[in-house]
């Protein structure tokens, strides 16, 4: 039997060796993805994100509990960590709040560290979805790292984004800024038996209420395109509020509920594919990105790259004058 | 055009509740460049087989302080094989006495260290054995 087609019957092991490929970019990791690229586009990608400590591996072990007991579907859970900016190392702990999923062959946990990417998830985060995708995981739940205001990556490969916050952590002003809360399709507030829970919640309702669909900008081939604002009507997704206990399993029942809900919304009204061709949209970009990196350092003899941060370094050129000249010199 | 990073399992089988050791090799591993999984205490074989299978590391290192090492390590051993991860080098860490060592290298334990090893030694050997089986 083929590698690809060991994994689409079921195979743990080839499963996991294709997951570490696929995480590592080599060669037969890109002949697989493009033999299985086919089976993808099934499942749905719940991203779930916050600031550290408020809860997420958690609420992704009760999450992915809930939907094991409740339904017949597979669930795949790719939990992100950081790598260390000096050595490249990471310690990886999201697996020991996830226990309770051991012994259960319909879930599958895969531990990333973001090697260097800065946006909340890793580099290659989007091929090991497409991976368990293709192998029939239904529900794949994205985790990032312990994400701060402006990691928010993970809103352009989920379909659903889950924002979640814990009470004492920030105030209206916070609450206001661009970036980690304006991604959410879902606010989650865990830890909701601690005190300040009340303000929290007023917080964010009244961040909901200040907002008004806006021109969305996004960016396509490197250049920056604006997205119409939608029209306010009764169809359009207001961000629900979820109190949730995900150490006791409370507020898990509200939370499918709400995300139900939204796999409806998308559905209805074409969000879902819109979704789907902006993720892959800027896939290709970063592939594209990465192979014209790899065909111009190939065509510049590393003396050459070295001699040119040396004159920038010395002040002799600018950086932009040098890349020119590398560019001009080099790329046919 | 990322490397081949080392990745280890770092568990904690059975019931005793010391994981200082654990840690302290887990961080020492991450600034060595390494990726290590960390699964918490109270693990049980199959749970520890099923998150190396999973993450597919290339080496799974175990802290065991309750003397039950000549029960849980064979046991280990035997699932890693079952699930087809004959390739996966497993470390010891803990107190062992020196009589069970030879034992436990026979049924295929790679490294074993005790109180005052040192995390230079355990980098070493485990970049050694990855090194080896790559040959």
């Amino acid at each position: 039997m083929s590698f690809t087609q060991s994994i689409l019957e079921g195979n743990r092991l080839a499963l996991a060796r294709l997951l570490t490929q696929a995480e590592n970019d080599s060669a037969e990791g890109r002949a697989a993805l493009t033999e299985l690229f086919q089976y993808t586009g099934r499942a749905h990608l719940i991203g779930v994100t916050g600031a550290p400590g408020t809860g997420k591996s958690s609420l992704v072990n009760q999450l992915a509990l809930y939907y094991r007991k409740n339904t017949d579907k597979k669930v795949a859970i790719v939990a992100v960590d950081p790598s260390s900016p000096f050595t490249g190392g990471a310690v990886l702990g999201d697996r020991v709040r996830m226990r309770d999923l051991s012994g259960d062959s319909g879930v599958f946990i895969r531990s990333m560290a973001t090697r260097g990417a800065l946006g909340g998830i890793a580099q290659k985060t989007a091929s090991l979805v497409q991976v368990f995708d293709a192998a029939g995981y239904e529900i794949i739940i994205i985790e990032t790292v312990g994400a701060g205001q402006s990691e928010v990556d993970v809103a352009r490969l989920a379909h659903t984004t889950i924002v979640v916050e814990a009470p004492g952590l920030g105030d209206e002003i916070q609450a206001i800024k661009a970036g980690i809360l304006e991604i959410a399709d879902i606010l989650v507030i865990n830890k909701a038996d601690r005190p300040g829970v009340e303000n929290t919640e007023r917080a964010l309702r009244s961040t909901l209420e200040l907002a008004h669909p806006t021109k969305r900008v996004v960016r396509h081939h490197g250049a920056t395109m604006s997205m119409a604002a939608p029209t306010i009507d009764s169809t359009m997704w207001i961000p629900p509020i979820v109190k949730t206990i995900a150490t006791e399993g409370k507020g898990i029942d509200e939370l499918v509920q709400s995300i139900a809900k939204h796999v409806e919304h998308l559905r209805q009204s074409g969000d879902w594919a819109a979704r789907d061709h902006a993720r892959l949209g800027s896939e290709m970009d970063l592939l594209i990105r990465e192979a014209l990196m790899d065909r111009f350092l190939e065509n510049i003899p590393q003396k050459k790259y070295d001699e040119m941060i040396e004159k920038v370094a010395n002040r002799n050129i600018s950086p932009y004058e040098a890349i020119k000249l590398l560019l001009n010199g080099n790329l046919k | 055009m990322t490397d081949k990073k080392i990745r280890v399992l770092v568990a904690k089988p059975g019931l005793d509740g010391h994981d200082r050791g654990a840690k302290v090799v887990a961080r020492a591993l991450r600034d060595a460049g390494m990726e290590v999984i960390y699964t918490g205490l109270r693990q049980t074989p199959e749970m520890i087989a099923e998150a190396a299978l999973q993450e597919d590391v290339d080496v799974v290192g175990l802290s065991i302080l309750s003397g039950a090492h000549m029960a849980l390590a064979p046991r280990i051993l035997e699932l890693l094989k079952k699930n087809g991860q004959d390739q996966v080098k497993v470390f010891i860490g803990g107190i062992i006495p020196d009589e069970d060592m030879p034992r436990l290298k026979e049924m295929g334990i790679t490294g074993i260290y005790g109180p005052g090893a040192s995390t230079d030694d355990i980098i070493k050997d485990v970049r050694e054995a990855m090194r080896l089986r790559n040959t």
